[in-house]
């Protein structure tokens, strides 16, 4: 018998079916994928079993027999609890206070501090998940963000795992360890649901794989027994090709970018780049490996014009643009895809036209005289939903309600609507799906073509080693290795990475 | 200019605000904008004089000031939480219906206008702390205020255990921070933001009670002159953080009894001059800390 069976689950949003008469069922001590496009429904259906959602028909059995989960607190009770896609954590208080929230340990009505510490301090312990129990959580990379809400988990003693996209934010280092930390606790007779994008994850250490498509399932495999592209095959309902460099396109004596002995600080004023120098030729695509937090943020930011240099130039096509703020380097072919679309790549509550207008809205032909020019505006909207195929229902719905594949295509449209002569594409594919990182790998693909020169920053070294035809790995704000594509791996790339350059010389 | 008077009508002064402060802060840190206090404020006044003459206790007054001020909030909680009515506006309502049905009910009940002092009822009495009183300047100071202005010190702290040791008062921080992570963690989103708003309603009678029967036993329309606005302003510089709350409190309480004084003086400045100056020395002194701090930061 099933430990978990999710039968003829059916969920209606307005306009959507999320979820239609979805069947799932989950064996103890297994961890068990759950994939699909954007918008597939794996969210909802998860939501669902935690009793955030509530579903239109169908029902759970756990070890068959029948519950009803009406919120969390019902599904914690069960031992089912989940990390959501988005974590819930709250940033002004410490990691001991965020996971022991709500299931305090209490002295009368007053916080017992001493035993919350020490319990949270033993279970990271126990579990190898290493967190200072007093941090506040503001404070935390994401990565250590998310061993507080797995701590959460295991402090509530959940029994069913939902772990909802844990390694789009990761670096390689830290999904390792997340690995690890989840074939402890299945060892340990714990169960796990775990959903990705990344079929490479799925392989590495998913039992059984489950695949949704538009809200309905598709089937469910055998990992062991199954190739990945069949599973991709099955998420998107049509063979993917996978995107194939063409022979290298540069032009190498003719750099487009060149970032000359840059340093500069970074919020709290620590030197966070230290003397950072690399060109960008014509039709190149550079990418830069490193495990987040090594200055890639304050690198951006300062080609971006975010954040001026202490020292040293920046030029653009022969003109220095050190100084300059960001319309004018956009004004000389500067395009950027940045590392985070919810908050800096787009306004969400704006209208998709409004968006895609946000670098150009000044002068014609979008604005005359300081009035904007309704008619241009939604042509220029509505051929960019057509070259770069959003799916939405026109050009004034807001951004907010699109799926993430889709935000991130209206990125891309804004930014690539005219070839630039650079780009820097900071985590281009971060949370899509197969079909949309195949778009936006194409579309780099196409624009390196076309001789722009893009600098691609990405936690993701699969996706790095793909497009890449020179990689530079960055540590500690300084840049510790340049490879060519021939000679790169991800073994030597990981020891660059980890700052450990002598090992990973040629033998 | 006697410094001693000085600082003790600055203890007077400030007592109402620091009071309304800790309730404007309860509503901050549970994430709503609370500007019925006025309101609130202004009904707990009312209350404790009219209930503190017809039940022939000042005392008695004050406990119904204290209860009408926790049915207001549950009734400020009942629009905006359950029925989801807009925040200010709710809030808005809430002052007009204090203001409008304060006057009404002064009206209909005493046949009075403008200024209710009925006979009889007597203000609270003066608190004079043994010891300390007969310490010359510091007792002058310290001692013989009303009983309310050293219930206005105890609640800073109080709000402070309140809000940071308590389990209750943790949810009602994180509910205010980030209201998702308190609901998966099964805490009750709605049930806290009633209590913040219960619970400084309370305090707002209270301050309203000390305003009416605190000094001189009388009420009058409008007694609360915008002081809940002036609160709220200083939970917001103040990041909602108790102590320099009642801090920037005691700051405008300090400029407000001096403003008072340089009026009777007879200076060059202009009276409206003066009357601003409370108000701008709280903004000026309360960017210098918060700046000072962002500094420390490394900005
Ligand atoms: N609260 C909501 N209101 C309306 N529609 C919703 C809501 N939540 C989800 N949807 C819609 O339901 C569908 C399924 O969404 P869901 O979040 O489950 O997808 P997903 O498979 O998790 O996608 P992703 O990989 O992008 O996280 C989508 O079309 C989405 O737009
Ligand atoms: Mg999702």
């Amino acid at each position: 018998m099933a430990y978990l069976k999710m039968a003829g689950i059916t969920k209606y949003f307005p306009g959507v079916v999320a979820n239609s008469s979805v069947d799932f069922e989950v064996e103890e001590g297994e961890i068990h994928a759950l994939v699909g496009e954007n918008g597939a429904g794996k969210s909802t259906l998860m939501k669902i079993l935690y009793g955030m959602e509530k579903s239109d028909a169908g029902e759970i059995f756990l070890h068959g027999q029948p519950v009803t989960i009406t919120n969390p607190q019902a599904a914690i009770k069960l031992g089912i609890d989940m990390v959501h896609q988005h974590f819930e954590l709250v940033p002004s208080l410490t990691v001991a206070e965020n996971v022991t929230l709500g299931y305090e340990p209490r002295r009368g009505p007053f916080v017992d501090r001493q035993t919350m510490v020490e319990r949270v301090r033993r279970l990271s312990e126990q579990f190898g998940l290493q967190v200072d129990p007093g941090a506040r959580v503001s404070s935390l990379s994401v990565g250590a963000q998310q061993r507080v809400e797995i701590l959460k988990l295991l402090y509530r003693d959940a029994r069913l795992l939902i772990l909802d996209e844990p390694s789009a934010v990761l670096t390689p280092q830290e999904v390792d360890d997340l690995f690890e930390v989840l074939r402890r606790l299945v060892a340990e007779g714990r169960t796990a649901i775990f959903i990705t994008h990344k079929l490479r994850e799925v392989m590495a250490i998913c039992h059984r794989a489950t695949v949704l498509r538009a809200g309905r399932v598709i089937g469910t495999v055998r990992v062991t027994e199954t190739q990945p592209e069949t599973i991709a095959q099955m998420m998107v309902g049509r063979d993917l090709e996978m995107p194939r460099r063409q022979t290298s396109h540069a032009t190498p004596d003719r750099p487009r970018l060149i970032v000359c002995d840059v340093h500069a600080a970074d919020d709290r004023g620590l030197p966070a780049l230290r003397g950072i120098s690399f060109a960008v030729n014509a039709g190149e695509i550079a990418g830069l490996a490193g495990v987040e937090g090594n200055g890639q943020t304050e690198l951006i930011q300062t080609l971006v014009g975010l954040r001026f240099p202490e020292r040293g130039d920046l030029v653009l096509d022969g003109r220095t643009i050190t100084r300059e703020r960001n319309r004018t380097r956009r004004e000389h072919g500067l395009a950027v895809i940045p590392e985070d679309r919810n908050h800096q790549g787009l306004s969400l509550p704006s209208a998709l036209s409004e968006n895609l207008i946000a670098t150009r809205y000044q002068g014609a032909p979008f604005s005359r005289w300081g009035v904007l020019v309704p008619g241009e505006i939604r042509r220029f909207a509505q051929r960019a939903i057509r070259d770069f195929d959003v799916r939405v229902r026109g050009p004034n719905v807001a951004v907010k309600t699109l799926s993430g594949g889709n935000a991130q295509k209206v990125v891309i449209a804004r930014e690539l609507a005219q070839p630039p002569a650079v780009l820097i594409a900071a985590q281009p594919t971060r949370g899509l799906d197969v079909g949309a990182t195949q778009f936006v790998h194409n579309e780099l693909l196409r624009l390196r073509e076309q001789q722009t020169a893009i600098l691609l920053i990405s936690a993701d070294l699969d996706e790095l080693l793909a497009l890449s035809d020179r990689l530079l790995v960055i540590f500690e704000g300084a840049l510790v290795g340049e490879l060519d594509r021939s000679q790169a791996t991800r073994e030597r790339l990981g020891l660059l990475m980890a700052g450990r350059a002598g090992e990973a010389a040629p033998a | 200019m006697d410094i001693v008077s000085l600082l003790d009508a600055t203890l007077r002064i400030s007592a109402p605000l620091i009071l309304v402060g800790m309730a404007g802060l309860l509503s901050y840190q549970v994430g709503l904008i609370n500007i019925a206090l006025e309101g609130m404020m202004l009904s707990g006044a009312f209350a404790a004089v009219v209930f503190g003459y017809e039940l022939g206790s000042t005392w008695l007054g004050v406990l119904m000031a204290i209860v009408v001020g926790a049915a207001l909030g549950a009734l400020f909680a009942l629009a905006v939480i359950t029925l989801r009515a807009n925040l200010i506006v709710a809030g808005l309502a809430l002052n007009f219906l204090a203001t409008g049905g304060t006057a009404y009910l002064m009206d209909i009940l005493y046949n009075q206008s403008g200024t209710l002092a009925p006979e009889g009822l007597r203000k609270l009495p003066a608190v004079t702390i043994p010891l300390l009183e007969d310490i010359p300047v510091l007792g002058e100071m310290l001692s013989g205020h009303s009983p309310l202005v050293y219930v206005s010190w105890v609640m800073v702290p109080l709000t402070s255990i309140f809000l940071y040791r308590m389990v209750v008062g943790g949810h009602i921080r994180a509910v205010g921070e980030h209201p998702e992570a308190a609901q998966t963690a099964g805490i009750s989103v709605q049930g806290m933001q009633y209590l913040a708003l219960i619970l400084g309603g309370m305090l707002c009678g209270l301050a309203g009670a000390h305003l009416s029967v605190g000094d001189l036993p009388l009420f009058r329309e409008r007694m609360t002159n915008d002081r809940g606005f002036i609160a709220l302003a200083a939970v917001y510089f103040a990041a909602a953080r108790p102590r320099l709350t009642a801090v920037a409190c005691l700051l405008f309480g300090f400029f407000e009894a001096l403003q008072f004084r340089l009026q009777l003086r007879d200076t060059a400045l202009p009276n409206e001059f003066l009357q601003m100056l409370p108000y701008l020395m709280v903004v000026i002194a309360l960017v210098v800390i918060s700046v000072r701090k962002e500094w420390r930061k490394g900005w």
